[in-house]
């Protein structure tokens, strides 16, 4: 076992990345370029951010459906009270006002599961529709395109900028440290910090947990808590780099979401999940979205792609446990 | 006697349901209860009550079908993509007959796959089923390039749009679903099994029982019912596509959890879904007339949900 385990997901996740461009690579040279990695990290970072949030739930036991309508309702309700109140209010103000909407919007899943301790999937789909339905009935159904200054402001500011030798401009936006911060703070939370070790340690095993002391409940309300906030920043970061905040937007998103995570490795049964997995299975997922059509697969097939890898990545592992279990017994 | 109504599950149930159709007629009197109301109901409720079944019998065993309106789709698809190549003249009785075997068969696979993926490789149903369902659409997607199939045989309409002694026939085909269902959980071996295997797996296995057997059986089953159901669905739409009732999924599995049933499995009752189903459907039309917005129904499905579980609450936690 100390060489490469090829059991774990990110070995798996990484070797089918690196098959990926490579096939897209001989099929078009042009695939191997700048333009095609700055692609990449934009698309990751809403994706990617919610995609630590999701980790951090599968990790504890859990699973968080709600987090679309989380983003959509935090991203459209701040872009309306930056519109109609304070169209001045610069972008990290509004920027944690959407993140303050999306924790308060959390701490409900958070009462719901950890004090009156309901099952995670059917809360969170619950307030999935409950959010949702609550945007669009009471806050607006309108597309706003004409966005506040702040907002517009804040997708113009640009980390890297730059022209390809064939003409073609790419460009990174700060909007990717934003991305970069939250997985820097979730490692050290998960990593150095007890509260880490306690999600862990609820989801590998929530009665021992409890035995050596942990508060599972306040460890599981600080858990949905994060996520809406994770959720909320990833709303407004999306509404200011599409420059149109779009109520319908984001709700759909959720299953590719939790997908990315578990290729990752992640277990639904919790305890088990890195965030190095978790990134590597956004990027594959991103891929697929984007490129699909560079090795030669129509797009149409793109939700076939996805299941399968979904299949594939969880299913290898599962197998192996189960033979694992077999030989023991 | 009123506090046993209110001790079970479906008792309670069955009181919410009272409540709202007795609220609904109350508010909008004349045309809740006008025939035209009460028929429409009934054409529109059967497809998302099959697929409810669908996902209460997966449930049972504590897992959970999320390719449901995949299936339903992908078998609808064949069906349509079949008669159109094969319908000639004529009402099209034969050929429909022949693509409901087909989709039928179609919904099978794919259920016998979530069976044998859940089964023998051992992935769990949410992660199984999720990808699957993301198959079985993307392959509906896949055959049609994303487009609706249409021009159907004028004998498909009967499905969704006829009647059988003045009674519709997307609700003689749930009664009889139902009813069936309800009996084989009762009453066979297989029922039996699936209800333990829901409440104790391992115990399951130690006493003997092909788990893998009753599961492959479960997941199946659930496959012949999505199909059911999406054939009922292209006839009343007079078509098939890749993404009809894509807001099917969340329904049927909140009618399931709404209905009683346990979602770490276990118990079930076919009477709980199909109270569910009725108070969804009055709630759902009785806000229709009251003209509020589809959002607005949203938001209140999902309140019921949770109130319900909270409610639930107590029964529950001393089951577990």
């Amino acid at each position: 076992m100390k060489s490469i385990d090829w059991a774990r997901n990110e070995v798996l996740v990484f070797a089918v990345i690196v098959a990926f461009c490579a096939l897209a690579a001989v099929s078009d040279p042009n695939f191997l370029s700048i333009p095609t990695l700055t692609d990449l990290m934009r698309n990751s970072i809403v994706l990617g951010i919610f995609a630590v949030g999701a980790m951090v739930v599968l990790v504890s036991g859990g699973i968080d459906v709600s987090f679309t309508a989380v983003a959509a309702f935090a991203m459209y309700a701040t872009t309306v009270l930056l519109r109609d109140l304070a169209p001045d209010m610069p972008w990290p103000l509004a920027f944690a006002i959407a993140t303050l909407i999306g924790a308060v919007l959390g701490s409900i899943n958070g009462v719901l599961i950890a004090f009156c301790g309901l099952p995670t999937l059917i809360v969170t789909l619950g307030t999935l529709s409950v959010f949702r339905g609550f945007l669009l009935t009471f806050v607006g159904t309108l597309q706003i395109s004409n966005l506040p200054p702040a907002m517009r402001d804040f997708s113009r500011w640009m980390m890297v900028r730059g022209t390809n030798s064939d003409g073609s401009f790419y460009s990174l936006p700060w909007a990717f440290a934003a991305l970069v911060i939250i997985v820097a703070a979730t490692w050290f939370i998960l990593n150095r910090t007890m509260l880490g070790r306690a999600i862990y340690a609820i989801g590998g095993a929530p009665e021992s947990a409890r035995r050596i002391g942990i508060d599972v409940r306040k460890t599981q309300f600080f858990i949905y808590v994060f996520v809406g906030a994770l959720a909320g920043l990833a709303g407004i970061i999306h509404a200011s780099m599409a420059r149109i905040a779009n109520p319908f937007d984001l709700v759909g998103l959720e299953l590719s979401v939790i997908a990315a995570v578990v290729l990752g490795g992640a277990r639904l049964t919790g305890g088990v999940g890195t965030l190095t997995g978790t990134l590597l299975g956004v990027a594959l997922i991103v891929l697929v979205r984007n490129s699909l059509i560079v090795i030669g697969i129509p797009s149409t097939w793109q939700s076939v792609a996805i299941g399968i890898l979904i299949l594939v990545g969880t299913g290898l592992p599962a197998w192996q446990a189960k033979r694992a279990e077999a030989r023991e017994t | 006697m009123i506090s046993r109504i209110l001790q079970s599950t479906e008792g309670r149930l069955a009181i919410i349901t009272l409540a709202v159709f007795v609220t609904m007629s109350v508010l909008v009197p004349d045309r809740f209860l006008s025939p035209a109301n009460l028929t429409s109901m009934a054409f529109q409720f059967p497809e998302f009550a099959i697929l409810a079944l669908a996902v209460a019998v997966a449930m049972l065993t504590g897992g959970i079908d999320l390719s449901v309106v995949g299936a339903a789709n992908l078998s609808a698809v064949t069906a349509a993509l079949f008669m159109g190549h094969f319908a000639g003249e004529g009402t099209g009785t034969g050929i429909l007959i022949a693509a409901i075997a087909l989709s039928l068969a179609v919904g099978l696979v794919t259920g016998l796959f979530n069976g044998v993926l859940v089964a023998i490789f051992g992935l769990p149903p949410i992660l199984a089923t999720l990808g699957t369902g993301l198959i079985y659409t993307g392959l509906a997607i896949a055959m049609t390039g994303g487009s609706a199939v249409m021009g159907l045989p004028p004998a498909v309409a009967w499905v969704g749009n006829g009647t059988i002694l003045g009674i519709p026939v997307p609700l003689v085909i749930f009664a009889i679903l139902a009813a069936a269902l309800g009996w084989i959980l009762k009453h066979t071996a297989f029922g039996l099994k699936t209800r333990m295997f829901g409440a104790n797996p391992l115990a399951a296995r130690y006493a003997a029982m092909d788990t893998d057997r009753v599961l492959l059986k479960v997941y199946a089953l659930c496959g012949v019912l999505s199909a059911i159901a999406g054939l009922i669905v292209m006839s009343r739409a007079n078509s098939a596509k890749a993404d009809y009732g894509s807001s099917y999924l969340l329904l049927a599995v909140l009618i399931a959890v709404l209905g009683g049933v346990n979602p770490y499995g276990g118990y079930g009752r076919i009477i709980g879904v199909i109270l569910a189903v009725l108070s969804m459907q009055f709630l759902s039309s009785g806000l229709n007339l009251l003209q509020v917005t589809n959002f607005a129904r949203e938001m209140i499905w999902g309140v019921l949900l949770i109130g319900v579980m909270l409610l639930n609450l107590v029964t529950f936690r001393r089951r577990s």
